[in-house]
């Protein structure tokens, strides 16, 4: 078991992704340092590809700079092992099916291990398909986090049943990106996450506002922004790490003291 | 437990949101592909709406000018919007009809399956939106107007490479945002399982056929099947009902682009390794990290990272091989079978024509290659002038 468990006993978590590398690998450093001392309790660290199927253009538009600027696996595994040094909360890397099996996934896993990642994500490996990856995870204690959509209807218990480190809720349809308004009837999914998850469960995609962090938080032992994080830090580039680590401050303070 | 697998390839790499939308779709084509009214229905639009069996026809100029090999040339680009791609099509509208679907969406790359797709939710009254890369919109601008014509949206994709990869892409995120009414209807023998299925199953017509043809004109099978593969639907339903008769060989012929020592190439069993994208284990052009590469080549329609799971797994055990075929050598067949034969094939379709131009001569007189035309040349002709040197409006 990793030490993601850590992050769900400090209230409701909040977990901030940040694709790695946009605009610069030492941003992300400084950013990651200045939201971890803002009050994030688990950091969502992205690893660009040149295809995100899953992700809208704000976190497709972050991924292309991050990768035209130079940011590839082995510096980015550079990167977290310089984090360590100082940052203590969980991380977990979301990418791409393409950039674990291209890298070898016991390598990469093994590296995951050896630098201190505790789970990581991919959203292109459904259920069926975690074979591939799951048993290589379970093996170097990194934990191999499955994802429920408000689709996914019959196929929840399963896959909440075997659920690692913690689950993460799809709140919306479609991609990811800043929504207005979140739609889906999150109770019902999360009544169903509750009764059969063991692991702590969060939610994300389309989450920008406090007021919705707190709708979100209220059904959900967490929080999960990426785009809106995406977006300061596209605006302000290199200036970004103050603005995020202020949003972040805004954000838990909504969620942390909800029951 | 995974599904839909050709040896170590293919799959459903897909996020959480579209699993049920996959199951749901293999479900329905399960029922449907063995029910008799289904079956008639379809028949009867393949043969009365885009007029098949299209034919074989024996290349009789062709073939003396190269000297060797007998050369037929299975003539799709015949079929109604001229290419093969409404084959698939038309099964994969009437499927979406019975499920109850009344909206259509689509990728295209050279535009021949958007113009199919666009065809048949005319034909079935659906709505459409096509994804076209923006690159190809301008490529291949006659097809977005035909588009358009028929009724269909066509949203010009500016994302990545801005081609056919990326349509998929946009394709698929759109599918995911809107599932309840539509069916995403894929063009290629690519993607999550059902796809790779589905699209060959309703592509194979085209082996079917030819088997049926080539038995009535010369009494045997044909010594080679020669196809050109970007996602590979063309070619697996060439190849489909010749996989098990061993000695027909099955030659699927890649865009080799500029050269495939340059990365200026396609040719992705050729250059690529195995992968995961756009839902399926197969090969793919990309970098040490698996960073998905651009790709090239002068057409389209092959312009594509990757390739269908089922051409991987031919490749992996040896059943078909893949060569790869330059700008260059495709530009100079198409030309050829212009002049020789008449029939101005499509780009695409000119990468076959190519690689049997080389194979022919080395063959006896008594041997017979049979060349899938996957469509015709009119949309490229302004592009292939302007390959040549020519200025030339459409």
């Amino acid at each position: 078991m990793s030490n993601i468990y850590k992050a769900f006993e400090n209230g409701k978590a909040f977990i901030p992704f940040i694709t790695c590398g946009d605009p610069d690998l030492e941003s992300t450093a400084e950013i990651v340092r200045a939201v971890a001392r803002s009050g994030a309790d688990l950091i969502e660290l992205g690893i660009p590809f040149s295809d995100p199927m899953a992700e809208g253009p704000v976190i497709q538009e972050a991924s292309m700079r991050a990768l035209t600027g130079g940011a590839t696996t082995d510096r980015i595994f550079d990167l977290v092992a310089d984090l360590r040094k100082d940052v203590t909360i969980p991380f977990v890397f979301m990418t791409y099916a393409n950039v674990v099996f291209s890298y070898g996934t016991e390598r990469f896993v093994k590296k995951c291990a050896e630098i201190g990642i505790d789970g990581i994500i991919l959203p292109d490996v459904p259920f069926e398909e975690k074979e591939d990856f799951a048993p290589t995870c379970d093996r170097y204690g990194v934990d191999f986090i499955s994802l429920v959509a408000p689709t996914s209807e019959n196929r929840l218990v399963t896959i909440a049943n075997e659920a690692k480190g913690f689950l993460y809720v799809v709140s919306s349809l479609g991609v990811t990106g800043v929504r207005n308004e979140i739609k889906t009837d999150i109770p019902s999914i999360t009544k169903v996450v509750r009764e059969h998850s063991k692991v702590p469960f969060a939610i994300g995609f389309g989450v920008s506002r406090p007021d919705q962090a707190i709708q979100m938080a209220r059904y959900s032992d967490g929080v999960i922004v990426g785009s809106a994080i995406m977006k300061i830090i596209a605006e302000h580039g290199k200036e970004s790490p103050a603005f995020v680590a202020e949003y972040v401050r805004e954000m838990k303070e909504a969620i942390a003291s909800l029951k | 437990m995974s599904r839909g697998r050709f040896g170590v390839h293919g799959g459903q790499y897909v996020p959480e949101t579209l699993m049920n939308a996959m199951i749901e779709l293999e479900t329905a084509y399960n029922r449907y592909k063995s029910d008799e009214t289904f079956n008639k229905e379809l028949e009867s639009l393949l043969n009365d709406y885009a007029g098949r069996p299209s034919r074989l026809y024996f290349a009789e100029r062709m073939t003396k000018i190269l000297g060797g090999a007998k050369i037929y040339l299975k003539r799709e680009d015949l079929n109604h919007t001229g290419a093969h791609k409404i084959n698939n099509v038309l099964g994969q509208a009437l499927l979406a009809k019975k499920m109850g679907k009344v909206r259509l969406i689509a990728e295209t790359g050279a535009g021949q399956h958007g113009v199919a797709t666009a065809t048949a939710a005319a034909l079935f009254g659906m709505e459409c939106v096509v994804f076209m890369g923006e690159e190809d919109t301008r490529r291949q601008a006659l097809n977005v107007y035909r588009m358009k014509l028929l009724g269909s949206k066509v949203v010009a994709v500016k994302s990545g490479t801005a081609t056919l990869k990326d349509a998929v892409s946009e394709a698929m995120r759109e599918w995911s945002n809107r599932i309840s009414d539509t069916h995403y209807c894929l063009g290629s023998s690519v993607g999550p399982h059902p796809f790779p299925m589905i699209v060959r199953d309703f592509q194979s017509v085209i082996s079917r056929e030819i088997k049926t043809q080539i038995l009535e004109r010369e009494g045997r099978l044909p010594d080679a099947v020669i196809a050109c593969v970007g996602g590979g639907s063309n070619a697996i339903g060439s190849f489909y009902h010749f996989i098990n008769d061993k000695d027909v060989a099955l030659i699927g012929c890649e865009a080799g682009g500029r050269d495939i020592h340059t990365f200026e190439t396609a040719a992705t069993i050729t250059t690529g390794r195995v992968g995961i994208f756009h839902g399926m284990k197969s090969y793919f052009c990309q970098d040490e990290y698996g960073q998905i590469a651009p790709v090239y080549s002068i057409s389209a329609g092959l312009d594509y990272p990757g390739v269908g799971p089922e051409h991987s797994h031919l490749h992996d055990i040896g059943r078909a091989r893949y060569v790869p075929v330059t700008d260059d050598e495709a530009v100079e067949a198409f030309e050829f079978l212009s002049r020789t034969e008449g029939i101005i094939p499509a780009i695409e379709s000119a990468h076959a024509v190519a690689y049997a131009m080389k194979l022919a001569p080395e063959l006896e007189r008594d041997k017979i290659i049979v060349v899938t035309i996957s469509g015709r040349g009119d949309k490229d002709c302004a592009a292939i002038a302007r390959y040549k040197g020519e200025q030339i409006d459409e």
